[in-house]
This record gives structure tokens, sequence and C-alpha cells, in this order.
């Protein structure tokens, strides 16, 4: 198959030439923003000030204010140069590792649009069954793939999961009167998210050192654990993509302390179908849709981060969740509605969650099915090493799962980074975890074909092969070259106007 | 690569310097902090008048890389701070040992100088 492949060459080893990334900039500018394009000065409400019906004072309102007026090619062809100065996985591969930057199939984005799915939350429950039919069987298709017993979807991101499973967890052991419990364990290499939910949920981090194996220190979390334990976190595989092996010891000594077990849902991707953190001695965990189930990644939009826990910490999750009712319809049907369970700590966002968000990791779901989520973890895992496989960097952990984390060694990983948008693909995760020196920490997902992984592998040993002045005046073919950050953060550009400046 | 560690001053573990005179202790960070950090962006600095204890935070100093919390080297209270370093953060870069000082601390007692690292021992903890 190789043969007739117009390279001839079918390893990643082969010298990749560079790309050249659509530019679209002149006279060293880049393209203007619409208002500098255009500013057409606009009447507003008549242009009289007694008569333009606002209830605002005058000083607060305009009589004409400046919009761009142009034609619609000009402004197709405005959103399409943007488009084209940046990278997204629409473009090429995106393997910035715990990330799980998978392209999300766009069938989920109609099943979003379809007319069905515009339902407005104050609607009658009788009036939407079909809505809360679909958020009850998401709530139990999470439970089942999380091994969990009860599910709220209302949480609005991953990092918001995580702040209100700890919530849930402290209620619990409130309850139980064990409120004295005010330290949460978290591994040194864990996400910086699992510090700042279980700071913000008001308790002392205790950080854990991993042992030399780069997995959980046994000892050490010996040593860690007391009476004042409400929780260990923890994500399997762990951020160096290695199985945590003693998990179901690790489940029972921290039950043994009186604490809980918290699963940080950023790798489920490597499980999916396979293992599940509920079967491990997990008792509370979040799922990253946008990771695992493919929604978008929020960037700022709304976004969904469910949490699941075992029964025993059910009564406490976030009010409402939907359920079955004990009584059908009188025709027999099945009849759905939404509860408030009996000890919840309240709502943590507006009615159900993020609806869309959850009605596309829905679709998701029930497209690919018990064996396409197996599917999607064999190939996850099997990319990564793959891809491991090809690299001239060193990777000093394994064997790893579904990404892995090398090391630039005498590279800087930010130059390697900067350097490999030359050859058209997007770079790793740098400098992070810290146990690795100069990480390129890698999650190439298993969307990918061995071509692009190939192409991706051609980049890295491409990279890999240059010298320091290469690497420190990347990236040379990109619309924006390096990036000044530390001006930009000494001296920032904000923009605004003050009001009486505008007047 | 060396870094300037100047013998008169004491130093902590956590890469803070010190240098005392009739018993005003005026507070720095390390050539080879300034170094690991890389371009300092942002000082947050306590008040005048506020009182600190020895090995407690005083302050945060963000880089392009990472935030990191200042430690006190000696208890007292803070009678002057380096407001310089407000608008130019790069002075800690710069002159680390001179203009990029941090703040003057009047020690309770000068004598718990004694208990932080000499440059020597400092020298052989940063080698």
């Amino acid at each position: 198959m190789s043969d007739d492949r117009p390279d001839g060459s079918d390893d990643g080893n082969t010298p990749q030439s560079r790309y050249d990334q659509a530019r679209y900039v002149e006279n060293g500018e880049y393209e203007p923003l619409l208002s500098e394009k255009d500013r057409t000065r606009v009447e507003i409400g008549g242009g009289d000030d007694d008569t333009d019906g606002s209830p605002l004072p005058d000083a607060l309102t305009r009589d004409s204010l400046e919009l761009p007026e142009l034609s619609e090619p000009e402004l197709a062809r405005h959103y399409t140069r943007l488009s084209q100065m940046i990278y997204g996985i629409d473009s090429g591969p995106y393997p910035l590792g715990s990330c799980t930057m998978k392209y999300n199939p766009k069938f989920t984005e109609d099943v979003a649009a379809l007319p069905a799915a515009a339902v407005h939350p104050d609607r009658s429950e009788e009036s939407v069954q079909g809505t809360l039919e679909l958020l009850y069987r998401l709530q139990d298709y999470l439970g089942r793939i999380g091994g969990m017993d009860a599910v709220t979807l209302q949480p609005p991101a991953g990092a918001a999961g995580e702040f209100v499973g700890i919530r849930v967890a402290a209620a619990y052991h409130e309850h139980n009167g064990e409120g004295h419990r005010d330290e949460v364990i978290v591994p040194e290499s864990a996400h910086g998210t699992n510090f700042a939910s279980a700071a913000l949920g008001g308790y002392d981090v205790v950080s854990l050192p991993s042992d030399d194996d780069g997995r959980v220190d046994l000892e050490a979390l010996e040593a860690a654990l007391s009476e004042d334990t409400a929780a260990l976190m923890l994500t399997n595989p762990n951020t160096l993509g290695l199985f945590e092996r003693e998990i179901t010891t690790i489940a029972d000594m921290v039950h043994e302390a009186g604490g809980l077990l918290y699963y940080d849902g950023a790798n489920l991707n490597a499980l999916l179908g396979r293992a599940r953190p509920g079967d491990m001695g997990f008792d509370v965990m979040h799922y990253n849709v946008h990771k695992t189930f493919a929604t978008p990644h929020g960037g700022g939009g709304p976004g969904a981060g469910p949490v699941g826990v075992v029964s025993d910490l059910a009564p406490f999750l976030p009010a409402p969740r939907v359920r079955e009712r004990a009584e059908g319809s009188p025709a027999g049907e099945p009849v759905y509605e939404r509860f408030d369970p009996e000890h919840t700590i309240g709502k943590v966002h507006g009615f159900d969650g993020n609806w869309l968000v959850l009605l596309k990791a829905f679709a998701y779901i029930a497209r690919l099915g018990d064996e396409g989520l197996a599917d999607a973890s064999a190939s996850a895992v099997l990319n990564a090493n793959y891809l491991a496989e090809r690299i001239e960097y060193d990777v000093p952990y394994g064997p790893f799962h579904h990404e892995f984390v090398a090391s630039a060694g005498e590279q800087d990983a930010a130059d390697v980074a900067k350097r490999m948008l030359d050859y058209g693909v997007h770079p790793p995760t740098t400098k992070w975890p810290e146990i690795v020196p100069e990480a390129l920490m890698t999650e190439p997902t298993e969307v990918e074909s061995k071509d692009t992984l190939d192409r991706l592998a051609a980049a890295f040993n491409a990279v890999a092969g240059e010298d320091d002045d290469a690497l420190e005046t990347a990236p040379e073919r990109t619309t924006a070259r390096r990036i000044d950050q530390t001006t930009a953060a000494r001296t920032p550009r904000l923009s605004w106007q003050a009001l009486e400046d505008d007047a | 690569m060396s870094f300037d560690v100047p013998d008169e001053r004491r130093y902590l573990e956590s890469h803070e310097w010190a240098l005392e005179t009739d018993g005003v202790v005026r507070v720095g960070i390390s050539d080879f902090a300034q170094d690991e950090l890389g371009d300092v962006v942002f000082v947050e600095l306590p008040d005048e008048g506020d009182d600190l204890e020895q090995e407690t935070e005083f302050g945060v100093v963000e880089s392009i890389k990472a935030v990191s919390d200042l430690y006190a080297p000696v208890g007292g209270e803070v009678v002057a701070i380096n407001d310089d370093l407000f608008d130019a953060p790069e002075l800690v870069n710069e002159d680390p040992f001179g203009e990029g000082w941090m703040l003057e601390i009047e020690a309770d007692d000068p004598d718990e100088l004694e208990a932080l690292l000499t440059a020597e021992e400092y020298e052989d903890q940063i080698a």
C-alpha cells in the first residue's frame, strides 16, 4: 500500500517539508477589523433626543453611531480569512495532551439544530417529555459508563463539575457528622483545576508526590491520610498516561481513613467501554463531555461537566435531577419528571444545565453505542503508542495508554512547540507535567489515521534534528510570528473606552 | 551558568535574600531565582506598617512562566516597599540585589537572621 504513495514513503522519519499557513498580511498588517474597513454613521431613533423612547438619561444615550457597512462577499471573505489565519482541529491534528482535542463529528451539530431541540426551559413537564427522557437517558448512560449510581447534568463545565463533586463530598461528610475533615489530597502531577477546586471548596490541599515509576506513592499516601482527609482526587490513567495499578488498594486505604475517592474524568477517553471508575472504588467523578463525548471545548461558551456519584452520595446532588415517575401515563407510557434530591446542595446552574451541549453528548454516545465507545478507547491507546514509537524524542514513563509525555531533552519544549507549527501541525502540551524535563505531553486521540500520525511523527522528528537558531526564531511560516509574552504581560493593551471620552 | 551570590547577605531556601543595616533588613530575591522565573511581569507586596513573621508569605512574584510566593526572612514591621517594581517589574531581573529589592523590615529580633543560610550554604543549594 505504501509503494504507490506520491512521496514514496510510509514512515515517520522522512524529512518533512515545511508548510505555509495561509497568511493574510498586507504591508505588515493583519486582516483589519470590520470597523476598520468601514464606518458608516447611522442615526438612532430619528436623531431626536426627546422622542427616542429610551428610559435612560440623555447623557447616556447617543443620537447616532458608526457601524461597518459592508457587502455580503466582503463579510464572507473577512471571516474566511480569519478562519484560515488560525489552526484548528478542522485544519489538522491537534495533539494537546490531557486536553483530548478530538474531532467532533458534525452530525451532533445537526441534532442540536433540530427545531425539536429548541425547548424553552419554563415549559410544563407534560409538554417536554422527550427532552426529559433524553436527560434521563443521558444520566443513565453516563452512570453506566462510569460505574456510578446517580448523575447530575447541571454543572456547566468540567471544572465546575469538579467543584460540585467536592461540594457534594463536603455535604456528605457534614451530614455524617464528619464536617471536621478539612483536607483534600491531590497528586503533584494532577491537573491544576484539582488544586483549585479543592481550595475553592473550602479545603486545605495536601500535595502528594509520585513514586519513581510516575504513579501514586503508597507510602506517601499512607502518611498523608488522616482523620482530616475528606477526599483523594485522582485521574486514572494519570497525567503520564500510566494506569494506577494499585487503584483498588488506594481505594481501600482512602475508605479506611474515612475519606472519599474522587475521579477526574479528564482521562476517561482511555477507559471507555473497558473499565469503570466506579468498579475501581471511586465514589465521585466528573465527566468532561468536551473531551470524551465530542461536545465543543467551551472556550468561554456554554459547556457541561456532569457529576456521577455512588448511591450514598446521591441525596446531596444538585437540584433538579430527572427521574421516571413511578406511575406511567394512562396509556402505559413512562412519564419523566424533575425532582430535588433529599439533601441537595441546591442549584449550581440554571434549569437542567446547558441543554444543547448535553444533547450533543447524548447524540454522540447513542451513535457510537457500546461497541463504538470501546473502539474509541482502543484506537486512542493504539494511536498514542504508535505515535510514540515513531518519534525520536525519549518517552521516559510507560507503559502508557491514550497519551504519553516525551522529553525534548536539551531543547526547550516551548521552542519545539513553536517550530512544529512551521511543519503544519499543532504541537503537544508543553512543560507539564514537571516530572518530565521539557515535557511534550502528547495525545493524538482516536480519530487520527495512520497517515496523519505519520505526518505528525515526521514533524516531531524534523524539529528534533534542528538547532537552537531555528528553534528560537520559530514560527516563521504562520500568520503571527512569535508573540512577545513579556511585553504583553508587562504593558497590557486593554480595549476599552471611558464613557466621558465617548460622549 | 554561574549566579551572583553576594557574601554579606543571608538567604532562604526559597531564594529570598536579606541584608541587615542597623536593625533594618532589606529583602529581595536572588539572581538564581530571577533566572529560574524568567521575565518578571508583576510583583505584589504588603503595605508599609504590616507586621510579618519569619518565613511567612509577604507577597507574590509573577513571571511569564510561574507565580511564586515570597517569604519573609525575618519577623517585624514593613517600613518600606519598593514601589518602583509596580511599574518596572523588570528591575527584579535586571538588578536583583540592587534596584530590584522588594521591601524593608524593621526586625523584631535581628538574631533571627542567624538561622538563615550563609552565602556559601546557599551557593551549595543552587549548585
